[in-house]
């Protein structure tokens, strides 16, 4: 495993993406609340850049106690990324598909120090 | 510590080639270049075009009232909405609209042909897009101007600019006199390869007024094309339906589904023995559905439909299909049986459907495991080439990349 520079802290708007290609692996590093996220730039169903999408928040039905149907509304708490080619979404936090459990991004551990941004490939 | 190559998607302007990056990646890994492929469902947004087809309306008095009133309305209140962005999801929607392009050629030749070069497709059979849906315009006579403008234009300014470019010509299904003239007049053209129903309307396809288009088309050995599309507002049964999903998983097989059983219930297969039809952007699980519920009824009914000398599925195996959108979640055994069913290997043919957002690489068939090497390079193109006579020439892209192949 390498350490891979990806950049000085504060290089990647909040909100912003880099995507970096370290020997054969793209990696897309997404900066979200101040918090900084690395996962393979590959989406599982048809091989779309995953990460050079938008981040939505997961959207919910809100269902009143007699099962009303009452709006829809956006959960902040849970980003998904969300694939450019075909709008795949994953959750943000790990990478794991909102549909289906079993299929998840390549998730890489980001390391901050020394005010710069590493991911270890 | 290793240093890297980035790209910082803040700043960076949107470009086909460059979303398309990880198609290029898959064209090269599978070698591509080995093979002709062909789409036989690509498209283009017209509306983007719309001042210039509106100067090939006829009439004077509706070609002021299109430029002044424009195509459509495609806002959340909307017949149809603009649902296909999927809220800013699919960001090469609204990045397409400010790519950058040359002067010349068309700009929507540049675009066409910098997805079809980044997904490793030689030739496009291209379609229309918000014109899919003209069929349900109330006034029958603006169907017929706009579609005969635009198969003029697209004539006129795209087909003989590109080769690779080809078109199955819009009919103008709400007037049958005027369907007759559309393939009369454009039959012969360079670069038409067919013609097009585009299926959600609301005629039936057994009319007599429409036999002699069918004997025309027949008699010049061009496929018929019905392309599936949806209907939202208007339509009673899609009104019900408040996602876009269900509308879209619904609509664009259920006018296919509709359209193929009149056309087997009134025998055209038996009528019309040559005139080939392509069923497309129907995907393909509505097709098993079809054959098994049609032979059923059909073997206690067959008085109803005397001109049906065989199963239904029976000519349905003999009918052609687009790929896409391919269902393929989960569900290999099924789609293995669908594909012998309708004997993929020679009636199959891939379509990417791109721009839009539920479009279909070619990886899509070539990644297929149940599929000999053979059966997947007629679905991605040699089927396409007998069907629509299509010159199987590679692209030039293709081609540089064969010839610069190290010898082996």
């Amino acid at each position: 495993m390498s350490e891979v520079l990806v950049c000085k802290d504060g290089e990647i708007v909040e909100g912003g993406v880099r995507v970096i290609t370290a020997g054969e692996v793209e990696i897309g590093v997404i900066r979200h609340g101040g918090k900084y996220y690395a996962y393979r730039n590959h989406c599982p169903h048809q091989g779309g850049p995953v990460c050079e999408g938008v981040r939505m928040p997961a959207v919910l039905d809100i269902i009143a106690p007699d099962r009303t149907f009452l709006q829809q509304d956006y959960d902040k708490n849970d980003m998904h990324i969300v694939c450019p080619w075909h709008a795949y979404e994953f959750h943000l936090e790990d990478g794991v598909n909102v549909c289906d459990k079993r299929i998840r991004l390549q998730k890489f551990n980001v390391v901050e120090k020394n005010g710069a941004v590493y991911v270890n490939v | 510590m290793d240093t890297v190559n980035f790209r910082d998607l803040s700043v960076e302007e949107f470009d086909t080639t460059t979303m398309l990056e990880h198609a290029t990646q898959q064209a090269i890994q599978r070698r591509y270049e080995d093979f002709f492929i062909a789409d036989i469902d690509g498209h283009h947004y017209e509306t983007a075009s719309f001042a210039k087809i509106c100067d090939y309306i006829e009439d004077p008095v509706m070609r002021d009232q299109a430029k002044y009133q424009g195509f459509g309305g495609s806002g959340i209140a909307g017949a149809n909405g603009a649902s296909q962005e999927l809220g800013g999801r699919v960001t090469r929607y609204p990045g397409r609209r400010k790519e950058k392009t040359p002067p010349t050629p068309h700009r929507d030749i540049t675009l066409t042909k910098r997805w079809m070069d980044a997904i490793g497709i030689d030739q496009v059979c291209m379609f229309p897009t918000p014109m899919l849906s003209l069929g349900l315009t109330p006034r029958a006579e603006v169907e017929v101007a706009l579609s005969r403008a635009y198969n003029r234009w697209l004539c006129e300014e795209i087909l003989p600019a590109e080769p690779r470019i080809k078109s199955s010509l819009y009919l103008p299904i709400n007037d049958p006199e005027a369907t007759y003239q559309m393939v009369k007049d454009f039959g012969g053209k360079p670069g038409v390869i067919g013609f097009t129903i585009c299926s959600p309307h609301y005629k039936a396809v057994y009319d007599n007024a429409y036999m002699k288009s069918y004997a025309l088309i027949e008699e010049m050995g061009l496929p018929l094309v019905f392309h599936g599309a949806f209907a939202w507002g208007g339509d009673q049964s899609m009104s019900l339906c408040n996602r876009f999903l269900a509308v879209h998983a619904l609509g664009f097989s259920w006018f296919n589904i509709l359209h193929c059983t009149n056309w087997l219930c009134n025998g055209m297969p038996e009528r019309f023995p040559k005139l080939k039809t392509i069923w497309v952007e129907s995907g393909l699980a509505w097709i098993p559905f079809l054959m098994q519920r049609l032979d059923n009824e059909w073997m206690m009914r067959s008085s109803e439909v005397p001109l049906l000398k065989r199963r239904p599925s029976d000519y349905m195996r003999e009918m052609y299909y687009s790929t896409q959108p391919m269902e393929m979640v989960h569900n290999r055994e099924a789609l293995e049986l669908t594909f012998k069913m309708i004997n993929a290997e020679t009636q199959l043919m891939y379509a990417s459907d791109y721009p839009h957002w539920d479009m279909d690489l070619p990886s899509t068939i070539y990644d297929l495991p149940f599929l000999s090497e053979q059966a997947k390079r007629n679905i991605l193109g040699g089927n396409a080439k007998k069907v629509f006579n299509l010159d199987p020439t590679i692209s030039e892209v293709k081609a540089q990349r064969l010839a610069s192949r190290p010898a082996q």
